[in-house]
């Protein structure tokens, strides 16, 4: 059991460093906001080691800088955020049900775009401790990379925060791609998906956020799909075999 | 004036909840085949709406980001881990931008 435990920490965790990177990279760039709103690089590793979320620190760093009322911060908060309550619906499923309330506050509290991401590509059930793993590599890496970013502000080379840029972006992709190949429905949702966040990103309107567009695409683009093409398997991730998927 | 760790504390406390509530309240496998579709299809629209057209924000130049996205597309498609599709993705703009300084585009 112990070494059960062990053995997928330890996946999760070689599993979280590429992203640990990534965040480093893009919390730097945090930082540099952060200390242009006035807040220590103390403060700032703070709310990135609570928080742990790019799009709604940066908005809330903004509405501290401008003074704005906590309720205020708090709509945005719940509005720049609400995509994960979307994505901790559909981890739901994927947690054996008998999965301990202290473990789902814990997997739930490190939600992230790209925790999410490399957990819910795991085959079969999800184990806790894989995404406890990930957590541990990857947070650190925000956290610190936030804090970093106040303090030293802009001595990364230019050229480097750009490369880190599309990391991120590759973990999306190495998520989505390959069930995309082997179940062709998929293939065509991201299809689809893509040609519809593009012509959104044309629209502008001053409520149409990018955390907002990022909801109705999701929401719209899902029912339509789920109304055309129920799923019909009895469960769609509990009856693949659950083997350790290597790096 | 406010304080700052009110803010905090505001900004972890609603984002939790969003995170939490889900994971913790859906402890059963859902029967409703519509909603279990839909929560089937969300982790891959999601991921693909943040990824594109963002990805093409994320550097100096379109190009390099362009060049990135093809070749992570690429490797994935050919089942390459999560690590290599990422650190490949971040080298390829490297190479390209590297490449365009030299030419004088970038």
């Amino acid at each position: 059991m112990r070494n059960e435990r062990l053995k997928w920490f330890k996946l999760g965790f070689r599993h979280g460093i590429p992203i640990m990177l990534g965040y480093f990279a893009v919390s730097f760039t945090l930082g540099i906001a952060a200390r242009e709103a006035g807040i220590t690089a103390f403060q700032a590793g703070l709310t990135s080691a609570l928080i742990n979320a790019s799009a709604g620190e940066y908005i809330g760093f903004t509405l501290i800088a401008a003074n704005a009322g906590y309720f205020e911060v708090l709509i945005m908060e719940a509005v720049a955020n609400a995509r994960y309550l979307l994505m901790s619906c559909a981890l739901s499923q994927k947690l054996p049900p008998d999965t301990p309330l202290r473990h789902r506050l814990i997997v739930g509290f490190y939600i992230t775009d790209e925790i999410f991401s490399v957990s819910y590509a795991q085959p079969g059930m999800l184990k806790p401790w894989y995404t406890f793993g990930a957590a541990a590599a990857a947070a650190p890496g925000w956290a610190f990379g936030t804090a970093l970013g106040v303090i030293v502000g802009d001595i990364l080379p230019l050229q480097l925060v750009s490369a880190l840029g599309v990391g991120l972006y590759g973990m999306f992709i190495a998520s989505f791609i390959p069930p995309a190949k082997s179940d062709r429905l998929i293939a065509g949702l991201v299809v689809v998906s893509f040609a519809a966040s593009f012509l959104f990103s044309k629209v502008s309107l001053p409520w149409l956020t990018d955390g907002v567009k990022i909801i109705l695409l999701t929401v719209v683009i899902s029912l339509i799909a789920a109304i055309l093409f129920p799923v019909k398997e009895k469960s769609p991730v509990s009856g693949e075999k659950e083997e350790i998927k290597d790096a | 004036m406010h304080n700052i760790y009110i803010y905090i504390l505001v900004m972890a406390g609603v984002t939790a909840l969003i995170r939490i509530l889900p994971l913790t309240l859906i402890r059963k496998e859902i029967k409703n085949v519509t909603v279990r579709s839909f929560l089937h299809y969300v982790p891959y629209v999601t991921l693909s709406v943040m990824t594109f057209p963002a990805i093409l924000g994320a550097t100096q130049s379109m190009w390099s980001a362009s060049a990135a996205l093809v070749v992570d597309i690429i490797l994935a498609w050919r089942g390459k881990s999560l690590f290599v599709v990422s650190v490949a993705g971040c080298a390829v703009v490297l190479a390209v931008e590297f490449g365009m300084h030299l030419a004088g585009v970038l």
